[in-house]
């Protein structure tokens, strides 16, 4: 660990640094923004952090060929923009994005399956790292595998750019209900359950001791009203990303206060229906079955 | 919610984004009824983010970013730099016998202190500086750092203890 200016004894990028920052976002909305005045839009929404990229999902998908790293110029304008966090995605396994996005100052690193993999057989190391790492999960094991690779923050990934719950749901309920089986193992159970998941025995051990993963997890992909929000709050989602469910809508900041305001007080359904009045149309959603490309699927 | 103040003794003000906080106390309507819980003597203990809310100036903040002015000093956001700084560190703090498990996370530093705050800890910003970052006036007790992210009582037990 290198030392801070701070002290003999201070260190920097210590797991408790790094997992720290994302339990400091609990609760709150990480929203996808592709420029300036959209990240301005989203602060003054309340959101907790920004995402920055180059085109939400919703646009990756519809484009369609290689989906890379922002342009370090755009992150920057981002940055100078927002007092809150600002996260960007790197490819998977393309640990040379990772690094430039690091130089960059950016707080956290998204190793993201939204962009098109680097690498077909491994993710990055993310322990040689000061910067943090989130990382996508659609089951437990695949969640543990990133953790065990220094992934500080798991999101369910769901299928981005679609305005479809459905698979966001569906991660969460498996990861989250395996947790609860994990719970009522015996010990003798724990060494299948590491082999079914194809996850390190320490961590399934941990988790089935502690009955939650070791870092947070927050939920993405396919959050496009204030009622998705207080739906994976409810099944315990931590905190929302939402990428293109905000600036794919008719009226993009009256929905981002919304869904903040959903996020926060996602028990309060007399809430979450005040909010959700008069917001113009959603984005416009995509069914599942009718996709070419299910993003959800790249990672491993 | 402003009623869920109603039976309250003291607040402990915790971790987040300081900005978020402060939006969302107003649109629940509980920034006034806490304020005034605040003004009239409810013992608050502030950690980061709860610092800046606590202090009584915001530097680098947002415009219209509210703060409730309970302890005399002013605070600039970040003070530390961007997340690949946040460092945790062990600090002396007056009154603790053993040094203190102190994380900072885009911390917050203190700029200036009043005449009538106590500087219970600080740490070194770079060689020539060192700054305060656990601070008390009266009952309002407020840190840079995240105690709630230790398994450390101590400085809970310090506020709890005045009460």
């Amino acid at each position: 660990m290198a030392e801070s200016n701070s002290g003999s004894n201070s260190q920097i990028g210590t797991v408790r640094v790094k997992r720290g920052l994302a339990d400091m976002l609990r609760g709150g909305v990480i929203m996808d923004v592709v420029n300036p005045a959209e990240a301005k839009i989203a602060e003054d929404a309340g959101a907790v952090a920004v995402m920055a990229l180059e085109r939400v999902p919703a646009d990756i998908r519809r484009d369609g060929g290689v989906a890379r790293m922002s342009d370090p110029s755009m992150i920057e304008a981002i940055q100078e923009t927002v007092t809150i966090p600002v996260m960007a995605k790197a490819r998977i396994g393309h640990f040379a994005e990772a690094q430039v996005l690091e130089s960059l100052g950016v707080d956290y690193v998204d190793e993201s399956e939204v962009l098109t993999p680097a690498d077909e057989a491994h993710h990055i190391d993310k322990w040689a790292f000061t910067v943090p790492f989130v990382c996508g999960a659609t089951n437990l094991g695949e969640a543990l595998r990133r953790i065990s690779e220094g992934a500080c923050l798991i999101r369910s990934k769901g299928e981005a750019g679609t305005g479809n719950i459905v698979e966001a749901v569906r991660h969460l309920r498996s990861i989250l209900g395996d947790i609860r089986k994990l719970t009522q193992a015996d010990a003798a159970e724990l060494f299948d359950w590491a082999k079914r998941l194809q996850a390190p025995l320490g961590l399934v051990q941990e988790v089935a001791e502690t009955g939650t993963l070791p870092v947070p997890m927050f939920c993405a992909g396919g959050i496009a009203t204030p009622a998705d929000a207080s739906l994976v709050m409810q099944l315990g989602a931590q905190s929302v990303f939402v990428g293109s469910g905000i600036f794919k809508s008719e009226d993009p900041a009256p929905r981002a206060k919304a869904i903040v305001e959903a996020t926060t007080h996602y028990r309060d359904p007399a809430m979450v229906a005040k909010v959700s009045r008069g917001l113009g149309d959603a984005m416009p959603g995509l069914e599942i079955g009718e996709l070419d490309t299910k993003l959800s699927e790249r990672g491993w | 919610m402003p009623e869920d103040l109603e039976t309250i003794d003291a607040i402990i003000l915790p971790g987040g984004e300081s900005t978020t906080i402060s939006m969302l106390l107003e649109s629940s309507g509980t920034f006034e009824p806490l304020q005034e819980l605040l003004s009239q003597g409810l013992p608050a203990f502030g950690t980061c983010a709860g610092m800046i809310m606590l202090s009584n100036k915001v530097l680098d903040g947002r415009t219209d970013q509210r703060s409730f002015d309970r302890i005399d000093i002013s605070v600039r956001r970040n003070a530390f730099g961007r997340q690949i700084a946040s460092f945790e560190t062990d600090i002396d703090v007056i009154g603790l016998e053993e040094p203190f498990p102190a994380v900072f996370i885009r911390a917050p530093g203190v700029e200036t202190a009043g005449p009538e705050v106590e500087v219970l800890a600080t740490v070194k910003l770079d060689e020539q500086t060192e700054i305060p970052v656990l601070c008390r006036q009266n009952n309002v007790l407020v840190s840079s750092f995240h105690p709630e992210l230790t398994g450390d009582l101590r400085l809970h037990q310090m506020f709890l203890s005045e009460l």
